[in-house]
């Protein structure tokens, strides 16, 4: 079981294994459209989302560009998120709404959990999927809990990390695990989760 | 015997009891407790229904011996859960105790009471009303109360978040990270709320009919349901009595959209069928399903359309207890996984009250009137938001 | 019609669309433009807030949206004395 890749967006700047890059775009909503413009997903359904789950879809897309899940069944793929603010960016933004009318496509956002939804329509993922609320990340309470998920009957991914956004301010750690060494390779445990998240 | 999770407590606090054995009593004559909105000051006061907690904070805040209430959440499921504790008889100082709680409004019952007064004046409103506005927050309340330090957790997936709650308990336990899980959640009514069901227009603005053919929508509810999951060791060494053995359960996502189901309910229809697979039963075994059953035109004919799929050889009786306590969002599958244990104990299934006609789509009667008959196994359905599918199986402990 | 069709495009998020991008008869739903059950529920919204007009009954959206003028028929029909 390794961690085989990783994505880290925070201040506007994206961290890879194999590249680091920065748009300097005045205001984050800017940023997230310059990022979408820049991998060319051809996904208008983005223009719907929430920031949390444009985050976390963008993070997806540069996760999975060169590994494709789709040779995965959909059962056997696994999500597990997790992140501080819960949904509460959204829900400042429909609490303001319902002044006049509640918006319905600003309310099916406030929950922290819809960002795994609108990952797993994308990539046709179908397997175990958990968000927890927590007030940093917790490399143990991740490592172990993906660790069993994996040792579940047939789960060979486990898409992992945290989506975390709050006004402009964001910090997105997603990884992957498998049940088999590729990429980097990294054993996975809690102490190799914590230096990747700290750089 | 040595990986097996037990059901040693349970609590219950919702529109139909204060307490497991008030609720059971209100299951067992069809009592519901759905009515006129009255404790929000809303624009559907008095006139939505919905299955509110009929207990004031203050009245939550004396029997849970504070001197002041905090959020709502957090009373509702300290309530429960010290029910739950003391109905295992269990010293958790004793043992490694957990706390999993799940809900989705955390302490937004205080935090949309600060606003309309802050954003006029931001010199104005309440700060102590906010610093509880956190889902962990609410976790860490009941913590505090019930004297759980060893580890707590918070859970948030919409609808299914306290199944998930007790999913994680479960397995903490079987890989002996911890002896003693008090796992469930809470949720309390808010505007919030009521304004954002009201937008997606599946409110109904009557007593709701889950899996009916005139089905308008759900109603929304509150409460909060916890159970004391324990390992074998515990059992034994303090000689509990099992009111359940937690036997399966699963996890899936509907990929299909953020509030819908997919037509043809393939994200409960795995869930439902790992969970079987877990505990290595039959569809035939399973002797009565607790339904989601929220009473919306998607999910009952997603979920509907599911199970006719997975058990067309034996249609289990069932029902949903909705109809009895509304939709209490985060708390219905920590709720709903304590009446499954009750139809356990008692030996008797549940009315899925005001049931006339089945949906022409698929052809499955719900229980229309409580009845005791053996039940053996028992599935708790619970599907959330965001396409998140989890359903739990409950098994005699007689039985292994 | 061209209003609608901005106030459209504001209320839906369709920021990779302009108005001249939506034809008049155009589907907006599953075909076309490919919106679903949520942005049914915005137009109902828009509908009231901007046009006074009401849709009582959520089932009905799929008709009464098929294109942006039976929009705009729907609105002239329907709408309440101002």
């Amino acid at each position: 079981m390794t961690i085989t890749s990783y994505c880290i967006i925070r201040n506007k700047q994206v961290l890879t294994p194999n590249e680091t890059f920065s748009l300097t775009q005045p205001s984050f909503d800017d940023f997230l459209t310059a990022l979408y413009d820049r991998l060319q997903p051809n996904y208008p359904r983005f223009y719907k989302m929430d920031n949390q789950s444009k985050l976390g879809f963008l993070a997806a897309e540069i996760l999975l560009k060169e590994y494709s899940i789709q040779l995965c069944k959909p059962e056997t793929v696994s999500i597990v998120l997790s992140n501080a603010n819960a949904s509460l960016d959204t829900d400042i933004r429909f609490e303001a709404s319902t002044k006049t009318a509640a918006s319905p496509s600003l309310f099916v956002y406030t929950l922290a959990n819809i960002v795994m939804g609108e990952i797993c329509i994308r990539h046709s993922i179908k397997g175990e999927n958990a968000f927890f609320v927590a007030p940093e990340f917790n490399a143990r309470l991740m490592a172990s809990y993906s660790h069993q998920v994996l040792n579940q009957n047939k789960t060979e991914v486990c898409l992992a990390g945290w989506v975390d956004v709050l006004g402009g301010q964001h910090n997105v750690f997603l990884y992957l695990v498998e049940n088999k060494e590729r990429g980097l390779a990294l054993p996975h445990t809690a102490s190799e989760l914590e230096k990747l998240y700290r750089q | 015997m040595s990986s097996g999770v037990y059901v040693a407590g349970a609590g219950a606090l919702s529109a139909i009891g204060h307490s497991y054995a008030t609720s059971f009593l209100a299951l067992k004559n069809s009592t519901h407790g759905i009515g006129p909105l009255s404790s929000l000051s809303s624009i559907y006061k008095s006139t939505l229904p919905v299955g509110e907690v009929k207990l004031s904070n203050e009245q939550l805040a004396a029997q849970a011996g504070l001197t002041k209430p905090v959020t709502r959440t957090a009373l509702l499921g300290i309530h429960a859960a010290r029910e739950a504790i003391t109905d295992s008889k269990l010293d958790i100082t004793k043992w490694r105790t957990g706390l999993v709680s799940a809900t989705t409004v955390g302490g937004m019952d205080r935090t949309e009471n600060f606003f309309p007064d802050f954003l006029k004046d931001n010199t104005q409103g309440i700060l102590s009303d906010v610093i509880h506005h956190g889902c962990g927050a609410t976790t860490d309340l009941i913590a505090q109360a019930l004297g759980i330090t060893d580890f707590t957790t918070t859970i948030n997936t919409a609808c299914s978040s306290s199944a998930n709650a007790i999913m994680l308990g479960a397995r903490l336990i079987r890989q002996n990270k911890l002896d003693v899980v008090i796992a469930g959640g809470t949720d309390s009514l808010t505007r919030f709320t009521v304004n954002g069901f009201k937008s997606l227009m599946i409110l109904s603005d009557e007593l709701c009919q889950p899996f009916d053919a005139s089905r308008k929508g759900l109603n929304l509810g509150e409460g909060a349901g916890f159970v004391v999951l324990v390992s074998s060791r515990v059992l034994q060494e303090e000689n509990l009595k099992a009111k359940a053995i937690l036997t399966g359960f699963a996890n899936t996502n509907d990929a299909y959209h953020q509030t819908a189901s997919s037509p043809d309910g393939r994200g409960s229809f795995a869930a439902m069928q790992n969970a079987l697979i877990m505990a290595g039963l039959a569809t035939s075994e399973i002797d009565y399903i607790n339904l989601h059953g929220t009473g919306t035109l998607n999910n009952d004919l997603s979920e509907g359309t599911a199970i006719a799929r997975l058990f067309a050889e034996k249609i289990p009786a069932m029902s949903s207890t909705k109809s009895f306590t509304g939709h209490t969002l985060g708390a219905c599958g920590g709720l709903e996984a304590v009446f499954s244990v009750m139809a356990i104990e008692h030996q008797c299934v549940f009315a899925n009250l005001r049931f006339e006609t089945t949906m022409p789509e698929v052809n499955l009667t719900p229980q229309t009137k409580f009845e005791h008959k053996a039940v053996n196994h028992v599935m708790s359905n619970s599907f959330g938001f965001g396409g998140n599918c989890s359903s739990l199986i409950f098994s005699r402990s007689s039985i292994e | 019609m061209a209003d609608l069709k901005v106030q459209i495009i504001e209320a839906l998020n369709l920021k990779h669309l302009k108005p001249e991008d939506i034809g008049d008869d155009q589907p907006l739903f599953v075909e076309g433009l490919g919106l679903d059950s949520i942005d049914a529920l915005e137009l109902i919204v828009l509908l009231q807030q901007k046009h006074n007009t009401k849709i009582a009954n959520a089932q009905d959206g799929p008709k009464i949206f098929k294109s942006v003028r039976s929009i705009a028929e729907y609105v002239r029909a329907n709408q309440a004395a101002a």
